[in-house]
C-alpha cells in the first residue's frame, strides 16, 4: 500500500538534491576550466564545457517532453521541432550579430542570403538584431505552432499513437521546409560561423562558461516551473486526463483545454532549450527536425523515468553521455545500442533508471520481469548432458 | 420549443450507428428531484440514452432540454457536467494514481478553467466538504492511499461520492447493482432514494428486485424508443413488456 504523504516527502527531498547538484555543477565547471591550469589533473577541457552545456539543453527539452509524456499521457513524437525553431530563432539573431564580418562582408545580409544573390533581407528576418526579440521568439514561434496544431488535434480528439504520428508528420515536413534554400533559413547547411551574443565572443572559455551557467539556471528554472504546474490542480487534472480521460470530462474539465495548455508551455520550454543549445553547439540546421530526434528524447524520457521530471533529466544526461563515448569508439553500432537500451527499459524497467532507485519497478521485479520474458522466448538454459 | 418544468426533457431522439437505430424517436421527461429507474433488454439503447444526455453521443435528430433552456445535444461532455449533468459508469472509474482525497477534491464543485485551477487553493469550506465527504462514504482512514489501493466496493462509494461532491442537479445511474451482494444492493437503493428528492436521479437497471426496492415511476426502453411508462407493477402488467421480456 502506498503512503502518499512519504511519495511527497521523497519528492520534495529529491527536487531539493537535484537543485543542489544543478547548483554545484554551476559552480564547479566553470571553476574547473577556468581556474584550474590547463595542465592539472583537475581542469576541465573548454569543449566538455560545451558539452556539459549542450547535455543541459537536452536535460531541459526531456522537461519539456516528461511535462506531457509523464503527466497528461501526450506522446509528442515531433518535440525536436519546437527545440529546432527555439534554435533557429536565436541562430537567426547569432547571424545577424556577425555583421560585416562575414566572408563576404555584406552588413546586413548573411552570408548565405549574399551567395544566393539576394538583395534583401527577407521580412521575417527583420527584429532578429534585437537580442530580447530573438528570445520572445524562442518562446512564441514554438509556442504558437503548438498551440494552433494542438487546437486542431486535441479538439478533434486526436489521441494516442495517431497524435504520435501526425506530430512526425509535423516536424518532418518542417525539415523538409528548412532543407529549401528559398525558405530563407539557410537550407541544409543551416546558420553557422556565429561570432558572438550579447558582445561576447562566442570562442571564449568565459563565454562557453557563462552559456553552461546560464543554461543550468534556465534547466532549474524549468524544473521548478514544471514542479510548480504538475503540483497545482491543475497538475492534478492532467493526470486525471492521462489516466481516465473521459472520466475527466463527465467531471466538467474541458480535456482539450488542459492538454492545450500544457502542450504550449512545452513547446516554448522545448524552444527556450533549442535557443540556449545554438550557441553552445555553434551551428543549427534542419537535420534538428529528423524525426529520429523527437523518437529519441521520448527513450532519454523513458530511460530515466516518465513521469518524474528529474527522471526525464537524468535520462537525458544517461543516454547522451552514453552516446558520446559509444559514437566515439564504435559509431557504427550506437542506433542499435539505442534500439536495444529503449527495448530493455520498457520491457524490464518500466519506471526507468529513477524506478530502480526508488525501488518500485526496481531491480528484483525487473530481474523477474527479464528471467519470465526469457523463458517465454524459450532461451532456457539448457542442460550439459548429451 | 415547448414550455415545460421538466428538468430534462428529451424530445422524439434518435441516432443510427451505420444504419441501425440504437434510439428511435425516444422521448422522456424527468421532473426535478425525480428518481426514474430505467428498464429494457440488452441493446434497448439505455446506455446509448445515457450518452446522449451527457453530451457524448450526438444525436441525428431531436432535443434534449435542460431546464427548457439548454439543449444539451449541442454541447459536449464537460458542458454537460458544468450544467448539473453527473454521471455513474456501470464499471467504477475512479483516478487511481490519485489519493482518495484527490479524487474528491478534483470532483468537488468548482472553477473548472485552466487558469483558475493552475493557482487554486484548497479553501477552507472545500477541505470541510472533502472531510464531511470522506465521512459519509466512510473512507476518512484512506484519505492519503491511492484510489488503485482500494477494493471493488470501496471504489464504488468513492465514485459516489465524487458525484455527490460534483453537486449535480441530475444523477445518471448506469446498472449500479451489477457485481453487487444482496444486501449491497438494497443498500444502494436506500441510497439513490435518498439522493433523490434534492436531486434527479436516473438509474437503468436489469435487476428487478432491485427496481422493486426503488419503487419510483419505471420506463420500459425497447428498441430505442419507451415502450410502457408507470408504476412497476402497471408496466409489468402490460402485454407487450412481458412479451419483450419472455417472448425471447
Ligand atoms: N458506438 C456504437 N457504435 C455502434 N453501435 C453501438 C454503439 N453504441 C451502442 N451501439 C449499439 O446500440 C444498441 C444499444 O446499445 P446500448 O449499449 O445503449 O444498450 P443497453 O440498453 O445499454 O444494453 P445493456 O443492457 O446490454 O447495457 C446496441 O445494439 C449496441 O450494439
Ligand atoms: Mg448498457
Amino acid at each position: 500500500m502506498a503512503d502518499t504523504s512519504l511519495i511527497r516527502r521523497a519528492v520534495t527531498a529529491r527536487s531539493q538534491l537535484f537543485l543542489i547538484l544543478l547548483v554545484l555543477a554551476a559552480i564547479l565547471v566553470p571553476v574547473l576550466n577556468l581556474a584550474v591550469p590547463a595542465g592539472s589533473f583537475f581542469h576541465l577541457p573548454s569543449y566538455a564545457v560545451s558539452l556539459f552545456g549542450k547535455y543541459l539543453c537536452y536535460a531541459l527539452l526531456a522537461l519539456s517532453v516528461d511535462l506531457i509524456w509523464g503527466y497528461c499521457g501526450i506522446l509528442s513524437l515531433g518535440h525536436g521541432a519546437f527545440f529546432a525553431l527555439g534554435g533557429y530563432a536565436m541562430g537567426m539573431h547569432l547571424m545577424r550579430e556577425i555583421g560585416s564580418r562575414g566572408v563576404y562582408g555584406d552588413p546586413l545580409l548573411p552570408d548565405f542570403m549574399v551567395f544566393l544573390n539576394w538583395q534583401e533581407l527577407p521580412w521575417f528576418w527583420h527584429g532578429f538584431g534585437s537580442f530580447p526579440f530573438a528570445v520572445l521568439m524562442a518562446l512564441l514561434v514554438p509556442g504558437v505552432l503548438a498551440f494552433i496544431f494542438g487546437w486542431f488535434a486535441f479538439r478533434s480528439r486526436v489521441t494516442g499513437v495517431y497524435l504520435s504520428i501526425i506530430t512526425q508528420a509535423m516536424t518532418y515536413a518542417l525539415m523538409l521546409a528548412f532543407f529549401r534554400n528559398e525558405m530563407g533559413f539557410g537550407g541544409n547547411n543551416g546558420l553557422t560561423d556565429f561570432k558572438d551574443v550579447l558582445g561576447f565572443n562566442l570562442q571564449s572559455d568565459a563565454t562557453r562558461a557563462g552559456l553552461f551557467v546560464v543554461t543550468a539556471a534556465a534547466l532549474a528554472g524549468g524544473y521548478l516551473l514544471c514542479r510548480w504546474v504538475v503540483g497545482s490542480k491543475a497538475g492534478k487534472v492532467l493526470v486525471a486526463v492521462r489516466d481516465a480521460e473521459s472520466r475527466t470530462r463527465f467531471l466538467g474539465y474541458k480535456v482539450e483545454h488542459y492538454k492545450l495548455f500544457v502542450f504550449t508551455l512545452s513547446a516554448m520550454l522545448a524552444g527556450i532549450a533549442g535557443a540556449l543549445y545554438t550557441p553552445q553547439v555553434g551551428i543549427i540546421n534542419p537535420s534538428e527536425f529528423s524525426p529520429a530526434n523527437s523518437i529519441e528524447i521520448v527513450v532519454w524520457v523513458a530511460v530515466g523515468g516518465r513521469g518524474t521530471l528529474v527522471g526525464a533529466v537524468i535520462g537525458a544526461l544517461i543516454v547522451n553521455g552514453a552516446k558520446t563515448l559509444f559514437t566515439g569508439w564504435f559509431p557504427e553500432i550506437w542506433l542499435f545500442a539505442l534500439g536495444a537500451l529503449f527495448v530493455v527499459v520498457t520491457l524490464f524497467m518500466p519506471q526507468g533508471v529513477l524506478g530502480l532507485a526508488r525501488g518500485q519497478g526496481g531491480l528484483a521485479e525487473g530481474a523477474k520481469r527479464a528471467l519470465a520474458f526469457l523463458e517465454q522466448a524459450g532461451i532456457k538454459r539448457k542442460g550439459t548432458g548429451s | 420549443m415547448k414550455e415545460t418544468r421538466a428538468l430534462l426533457y428529451l424530445d422524439d431522439v434518435t441516432v443510427s450507428f451505420d444504419g441501425f437505430k440504437a434510439i428511435n424517436g425516444l422521448s422522456l421527461f424527468v421532473e426535478p428531484g425525480e428518481l426514474r429507474a430505467v428498464i429494457g433488454p440488452n441493446g434497448a439503447g439505455k446506455t446509448t440514452m445515457m450518452d446522449i444526455i451527457t453530451g457524448k453521443t450526438r444525436p441525428d435528430s431531436g432535443k434534449v432540454l435542460w431546464k427548457g433552456e439548454h439543449d444539451l445535444t449541442k454541447l459536449d461532455e464537460a458542458d454537460a457536467a458544468r450544467l448539473g449533468v453527473g454521471r455513474k459508469f456501470q464499471k467504477p472509474t475512479v483516478f487511481e494514481t490519485h489519493t482518495v482525497e484527490d479524487n474528491l477534491l478534483l470532483a468537488l464543485k468548482a472553477d473548472r478553467r485552466v487558469i483558475p485551477t493552475l493557482f487554486a487553493r484548497t479553501r477552507k469550506d472545500e477541505q470541510a466538504r472533502i472531510d464531511a465527504m470522506l465521512a459519509l462514504i466512510r473512507l476518512e482512514a484512506r484519505r492519503a492511499d491511492l484510489a488503485a489501493d482500494l477494493s471493488h466496493g470501496q471504489k464504488q462509494w468513492l465514485e459516489i461520492g465524487m458525484l455527490l461532491a460534483q453537486e449535480p442537479e441530475l444523477l445518471l445511474v448506469d446498472e449500479p447493482a451489477a457485481g453487487m451482494t444482496d444486501d449491497e444492493t438494497m443498500e444502494t437503493a436506500k441510497l439513490l432514494r435518498d439522493i433523490a428528492g434534492e436531486r434527479s436521479v436516473i438509474v437503468v437497471e436489469h435487476d428487478m428486485a432491485f427496481v422493486r426496492e426503488l419503487d419510483v415511476k419505471v420506463s420500459v426502453l425497447h428498441e430505442g424508443s419507451v415502450l410502457a411508462e408507470g408504476s412497476l407493477d402497471h408496466v409489468s402488467a402490460d402485454p407487450r413488456v412481458i412479451e419483450v421480456y419472455l417472448g425471447r
